[in-house]
């Protein structure tokens, strides 16, 4: 039984890809719990396994992925068990999903009015009036201008910006409990991604929505997170709250992230980067992940790092980290 | 829209003149002339010279093709060399026998192919769809006249004395004959005249002609002689379609804006028709207007297997007799034909999709 404010409590949450070179694993046992009105960042590389994390929860994977084991708990019902039909019910109505590019995200042959009003068509189960009626409240509320003509409008005659206020507002239309943001702002410009950031916080205080919100740009986890989830190579590295994680982290590859955060002011010849590479999927060390990439394994550890994935060590009780060095600590 | 629609209408003129110009040429261009085609090889020089002063022959090629032309641009084709009959006649009783093949191909085409792409990529990589693109390939590879003689030897020989007996030559059963729909109606039309062959156009047209004038028994009797030409026709752009279809939705299948309607909470099967197929569509409507081509050289084999005195037919026959009015003019109609397809294929793409405008 989860307690009143719990949203979504995924556990252990594995998901694999087949592939010409046999399974892959993009996600490897993640774990996390969100509360009501609780914004979750996942943050990481490309690649490590955000999205698909975000994906397989809303059974949206690829036909070449699955879920390998886990479980993710929303209001007493597993959905990684659950058939295509009663997703179908949740999807868009208790829980919905926002997208990396909008302009690529919208039926480019549908009237932007039409695939919003066919949410509340769809859930409400209302005629196409009513549904176009509350489309048309809907874009008002996500402050487009001239909602009225922007009905009528086709996607291609939309901005990015605009296009994703449509996005917010279809995701948003079912007043959902749970908000998937997957890198909403990483196709518009800095100007656009502040608005549209700054409507979906204004959304979540009116709706008390849960937002996990997937992102690489730690700019928008300072400014939005409530919690944080670093991930890499498919694992969760770090979590806790974001300032316990902004001003002490503890992993290495959370600490190098935040290293490589430009200063304004301050005078570099060279940004800072992690050196190397990610590993592949498919060639993943047998140890820690990170370790070719760490500047903090030392030669008490080593054989350790490269030998055994270590496990996540709990520094408090909302903050842990994956690292061996930590051992110590707990 | 308007603009653009009259602004390709107008295009088309000199394309229809170069057309002209190229079919009058090519025609002459063929060995042989007319009076020995016709009057056999044992015509003499004085005869042959008759015969071609009869028919203007005997003038300077640029004269004839001036003359011609002047002719053609009040819709006067001239008279058949071999028939000595105005070709505009011929014209109005062979061409509604091919556009009824051709559309009735056209529609089994879209329809069969549209459907068995959608099945195909909704089972992608699944018996049903290797069975179903294997039989679209054996489709595509099958010559129309040889699938034409197979359907004949089975449904009109093999079956014959079954309910599944079919008509395997002809447009109606012997003994039939359709009423042109102004008789019927008790309209007073003198014939000759170009309102006549106007209204005669619409009414060879049999399927049509019994369907407006309410006659069961020659539309039953017309459909059943047309759907053995009709399944030969259509079988190669139907598997054509078919590949196109399956291919174009399962990549609209892998777009962002499926996952958002999936994402929306739509149901699978509204995904597909609601927001796949229509944008699938697009490089389907592409194919239908290259395929009218097929359709139409299609027919010449169709017509000749099935014994349907359409245009294909009579454009062959014209050909071994120099027949060169009739060469010229079934030409001058398929190209016309062929143009305003394609015309409608580039319309359908404005309402299909949008993006595109038609300026």
């Amino acid at each position: 039984m989860l307690s009143q404010s719990t949203q979504l409590e995924v556990k252990n949450l594995t998901t694999c890809f087949r592939t010409s070179k046999g399974n892959v694993m993009a996600v490897d046992e993640i774990s996390f719990s969100l509360k009501k009105g609780e914004t979750l960042c996942i943050v990481g590389e490309s690649g490590c396994g955000k999205s698909v994390s975000a994906l397989s929860i809303m059974g949206l994977l690829p036909p070449s992925g699955y879920v390998k084991s886990g479980s993710a708990i929303f209001q007493n019902n597993d959905l990684l068990l659950m058939t295509t039909k009663e997703l179908e019910k949740l999807r868009g109505n208790r829980i919905s999903m926002i997208f990396q590019d909008p302009g690529s995200s919208l039926n480019p042959v549908m009237r932007v009015g039409d695939q919003v009003s066919e949410i509340f068509q769809i859930h409400l189960n209302i005629s196409k009036q009513e549904g176009q009626k509350k489309a048309l409240e809907m874009l008002k509320q996500v402050e487009i201008p001239d909602p009225e003509s922007r009905m009528l409008a086709f996607p291609h005659e939309l901005s990015g910006g605009m296009a994703q206020r449509i996005m917010i507002a279809i995701a948003l239309a079912c007043n959902p409990d749970i908000l998937i943001a997957d890198e909403p702002t990483t196709a518009l410009d800095v100007t656009i991604q502040s608005q549209i950031l700054n409507l979906m916080s204004e959304m979540q205080l009116k709706t008390q929505t849960a937002i996990i919100l997937i992102t690489h740009d730690l700019g928008v986890v300072a400014e939005m997170a409530d919690n944080v989830l670093v991930m890499y190579c498919g694992q969760v590295v770090e979590y806790g709250d974001v300032k316990t994680v902004f001003n002490s982290p503890i992993h290495p590859y959370t600490k190098a992230l935040m290293k490589s955060i430009p200063i304004i002011g301050k005078k570099t010849r060279r940004l800072d980067a992690i050196p190397g590479r990610v590993p592949s999927l498919d060639m993943l060390p047998s140890g820690c992940r990170f370790e070719r990439r760490c500047a903090e394994k030392n030669d008490n550890i080593v054989s350790n790092c490269q030998n055994k994935i270590p496990p996540i060590f709990n520094v408090d009780s909302v903050h842990g980290s994956r690292c061996w060095l930590e051992k110590g600590n707990e | 829209m308007t603009t653009y629609i009259i602004k390709r209408l107008l295009i088309s003129i000199p394309v229809l003149f170069g057309i002209l110009l190229v079919t009058f040429v090519l025609a002459r261009l063929i060995p042989g002339d007319p009076c020995k085609a016709i009057l056999g090889e044992k015509a003499t020089v004085e005869v042959c010279e008759k015969f071609e002063k009869r028919f203007g022959l005997d003038k300077p090629i640029h004269t004839q093709f001036f003359l011609y032309s002047k002719r053609v641009v009040v819709a006067d084709f001239g008279n058949s060399i071999r028939f000595s009959r105005p070709v505009s006649q011929i014209l109005v009783e062979r061409f509604p026998v091919t556009i009824e093949l051709a559309l009735g191909g056209l529609v089994v085409a879209i329809f069969a192919g549209v459907f068995l792409g959608i099945i195909s990529a909704l089972k992608h990589n699944t018996s049903v769809d290797v069975g179903t693109m294997v039989l679209a390939n054996v489709g595509i590879s099958m010559p129309v006249f040889w699938l034409g003689l197979m359907l004949a030897y089975l449904f009109g020989l093999l079956l014959k004395d079954t309910i599944f007996w079919l008509p395997p030559s002809g447009r109606l059963t012997a003994g039939l004959s359709s009423i042109p729909f102004f008789e019927v109606w008790g309209w007073e039309v003198l014939k000759g005249t170009t309102k006549s062959k106007f209204l005669e156009f619409f009414a060879n047209h049999y399927i049509f002609n019994a369907l407006i004038t309410g006659n069961w028994e020659i539309f039953k009797d017309a459909l059943r002689h047309m759907i053995l030409p009709v399944i030969a026709l259509s079988t190669i752009p139907m598997a054509i379609i078919a590949r196109i279809t399956r291919s174009s939705l399962l990549e609209v299948l892998g777009r962002d804006y499926i996952r958002t309607a999936k994402a929306k909470g739509v149901k699978s099967k509204n995904v597909v028709s609601k927001h796949a197929l229509r944008n699938a569509m697009l490089p389907v409507v592409t194919i239908l207007g290259l395929q009218m081509g097929g359709l139409l050289s299609g027919a010449v084999l169709t017509e000749t297997v099935f014994g349907l005195s359409g245009v294909g037919r009579m454009l062959v026959e014209a050909i071994y007799a120099r027949d060169y009015p009739i060469i010229q003019a079934f030409t001058v109609m398929i190209a016309v034909a062929y143009m305003f397809i394609n015309l409608l294929v580039d319309i359908s793409y404005g309402f299909l999709d949008p993006r595109v405008r038609l300026e």
